[in-house]
């Protein structure tokens, strides 16, 4: 069910105000992700306010002050953009959709997976630090 | 809970997360907690193990590294087979 984009606005900037491309149609995806060099971490938001309400400031969080950032920085949004999230899914390889989650990539491949149940219920500060290290053996 | 619109709101603890459900067939039940009521309890993109089908804690392994499959959209675990729920 999609909700109505007035609603989901913040939500999308949410995430985007930290310098993070949102994805919204299949080419977008395609564009990013097809020919992928370097890293890159794709958020898969979420109008779940119990696990993505505390998801998208850790996103935020883990970005600030971070030099150890991703190459590319990338969000679709499921239930919202379905398209763009069903194609972003399909560079995911073996993992199950789930939303939020975030997938870190390192030349097209998935290399770390932070899965919805690992978000539900945990602290942004706490969940801050596992995107960051994420990030950290992203790049290795 | 940090800051962020919560949708949903008026449920159980449990609701939206995702929880293990043993089965008093020896069945276990992985999804999203939705919601518990007399008939049974309403989980949400869960999978099943069947009994024996492999060995349990390898199977939620296995679900912790890669997610959970969503094979039941919407499966209701009746309150006489619920022996019990942790997280996953």
């Amino acid at each position: 069910m999609s909700y109505p984009e007035m609603m989901v606005k913040p939500m999308r900037e949410d995430v985007t105000r930290y310098g993070v491309t949102e994805l919204r149609t299949i080419d977008d995806v395609d564009n990013a992700l097809g020919n992928l060099q370097g890293t890159a971490m794709v958020f898969v938001n979420s109008v779940c306010g119990c696990a993505a309400g505390g998801a998208r400031p850790a996103v935020g969080m883990a970005l600030t002050d971070n030099d150890a950032k991703p190459d590319h920085l990338y969000t679709v949004f499921a239930g919202q953009d379905i398209d763009a999230t069903s194609r972003a899914r399909s560079y995911f390889g073996e993992y199950q959709p789930s939303s939020p989650s975030i997938a870190f990539l390192k030349d097209g491949e998935v290399v770390h997976f932070i899965h919805r149940h690992q978000i539900e219920g945990t602290h942004p500060n706490e969940l801050a630090t596992m995107i960051r290290d994420a990030f950290t053996a992203a790049a290795v | 809970m940090a800051d962020g619109m919560v949708l949903h709101p008026g449920h159980d603890e449990l609701h939206g997360i995702t929880v293990v459900v043993a089965g008093v067939s020896g069945r276990t039940y992985v999804g999203r907690w939705h919601e518990q009521q007399e008939r049974g309890v309403v989980m949400k993109n869960a999978a099943v193990l069947e009994q024996d089908a492999e060995e349990v804690e390898s199977w939620l392994g296995r679900l912790r590294k890669f997610g959970v499959p969503s094979d039941h959209r919407i499966l209701v675990v009746p309150t006489a087979e619920f022996g019990g729920v942790r997280r996953l």
